[in-house]
């Protein structure tokens, strides 16, 4: 697509792209250099920052961080996903009231920025008299915020399937619940699904806000480590290898995300949907 | 509304603070974001996979350690000494400029295949055929992803509380301080934060009317 934004390049455009490619290399390297050199000139660079990663117990705390970065994540994403096709099928009932309640729901859960409800749980219905762990709160803001950013998702997958769809299950004879249950949501799962898996991303790096609640999870265990004197405070190296995992993470589930696409996209089974009407996976929320 | 109003100094202040944040992110992001569409769009291959690998590494990077990033590690550096504000700005902008390159992108792709047909059987260079063609008809069509991207950044903002920025997020543990219930603090900041959404909503509502275009 982006090819129509320029002329097939002649030899001069040639030479010149080939001359700023040089440059933007050689500005590239120059950035990434003086920031590496930074880092050595300060010393992140020195074996005994990184001596760290030998010790045994550290591996084995730093796996249990990752353990528990994936529980909540499982978990959340699970209640998410559960929480989502309820009050999918909720805003799409034919009684008014049950209507308007899951759209006052969904609407209120999407516009509290999700660290303010995750300090709601932690911080505030203790004061209700209600017991909280950090664990819990995260787990519960995370099925709230992505649960129901997840029912607008599977809602506007089942209202981009062909109408026929429904129509012929009526047809059959079969009731309102049968044919949401049984013949609109899987479809709509299923064309929904990269888009589904790119919010489960989101969810997966919104574990991390467990950090400023003390849950124990990866990002909470490097900042840990980060400021002990025994390994020379290596804040620097904790950072880099936890944004290493973060990302390895988050890059398998969107791979995963691509790879069912593509399946999807082989598969006679599947329906296509109207372009306007699916949202499009690459604008997943940024939260 | 005791909470509230007796403590009403502390509530402009934090929401005063988080709205700095967001605008000073905001614009800062929207700058950083459309160079970027532009480097991935771009006739130079090195521009482009430069401009992929940021948007690859940032976007499935969590925002907490971004800031974690820029609070803790980039303070070693002894490059350029920012306030807490300021490095929230930063970490803010780092972040949301790889989802709004993503949008700018998608709206690239949205604008007719002639209108830079057009363009360029004028004459018009890659920047020209950019900058005055393409980009303004790119805009208008992402005005919704574009607002959501930027209702993203304006609830993101709390995460700077957790690192020394006394804006909304921060309300609850200055107010815990002064012995007030932390339940209804929360609640009303949650509220502050549903109107400021509203507000948003509402200038997507008219710039969509007043920019909308026949196609």
């Amino acid at each position: 697509m982006s090819s129509v934004l320029y002329d097939a390049p002649g030899p001069k455009a040639k030479a010149r792209h080939r001359m700023l490619a040089v440059l933007g290399i050689l500005a590239l390297a120059g950035a990434l250099g003086y920031v590496g050199y930074k880092f050595y000139e300060s010393g992140e660079f020195v074996p005994s920052k990184w001596e760290w990663l030998q010790y045994e117990q550290i591996q084995i705390d730093l796996a249990k961080a990752v353990l528990a970065t994936l529980q909540a994540f499982a978990s959340g994403a699970v209640l998410a996903l559960v929480f989502g096709a309820i009050f999918a099928i909720a805003r799409l009932s034919d009684h008014v009231w049950i209507r308007a309640f899951a759209t006052v729901i969904v609407e209120f859960f999407r516009a509290i920025p999700l660290l303010v409800m995750i300090f709601l749980f932690y911080f505030g219905l203790p004061v209700a008299g209600v017991e909280m762990t950090p664990y819990l709160a995260v787990v519960l803001g995370l099925m709230l915020y992505n649960g129901s950013v997840l029912a607008e998702v599977f809602r506007a997958g089942v209202l981009a399937l062909p109408k026929g769809q429904q129509e012929a299950a009526y047809a059959l004879g079969m009731r309102k619940t049968q044919v949401m249950v049984t013949v609109l949501l899987p479809q709509a799962i299923r064309s929904m699904m990269p888009t589904i898996i790119s919010q489960l991303v989101v969810l997966l790096k919104d574990t991390a806000l467990g950090f400023l609640i003390t849950y124990q999870e990866l990002l909470y265990y490097a900042r840990n480590l980060g400021s002990q004197g025994v390994f020379d405070r290596p804040i620097v190296p904790t950072t880099i290898v936890i944004a290493a995992i973060y990302i390895v993470l988050c890059l398998l589930l969107t791979w995963l995300a691509n790879y069912l696409d593509k399946r999807q996209n082989r598969s006679k089974k599947h329906i296509d949907l109207d372009d306007d009407k699916k949202p499009d996976a690459t604008l997943a929320d940024a939260r | 509304m005791d909470v509230l109003f007796d403590n009403l100094d502390v509530f402009a202040n934090g929401f005063y603070t988080t709205i700095q944040l967001f605008v000073v992110s905001g614009i800062g992001s929207l700058i950083l974001g459309t160079a970027l569409a532009m480097l991935r769009v771009s006739p130079v291959p090195v521009f482009r996979s430069a401009g992929t690998l940021y948007v690859t590494i940032v976007r499935n990077t969590p925002l907490t350690l971004v800031f974690l990033f820029f609070a803790f590690a980039y303070p070693r550096l002894d490059m350029v000494d920012l306030s807490f504000f300021m490095t929230a700005c930063v970490a803010l902008t780092v972040y949301t400029s790889a989802f709004i390159c993503e949008v700018v992108r998608s709206g690239i792709n949205t604008v007719p295949v002639g209108q830079a047909e057009a363009a360029r059987a004028l004459g018009l260079g890659f920047g020209q055929v950019l900058g005055t063609i393409v980009l303004p008809q790119a805009f208008r069509s992402v005005l919704p992803p574009m607002m959501s991207m930027l209702i993203a950044l304006l609830k993101n903002t709390t995460i700077a509380a957790g690192f020394s920025v006394a804006e909304a997020g921060q309300i609850r543990s200055i107010l815990s301080e002064r012995g007030e219930n932390q339940l209804l603090t929360l609640i009303f900041v949650a509220v502050g934060f549903i109107l400021l959404v509203m507000i948003l909503t509402s200038v997507q509502r008219t710039l969509e009317k007043r920019w909308s275009v026949a196609r």
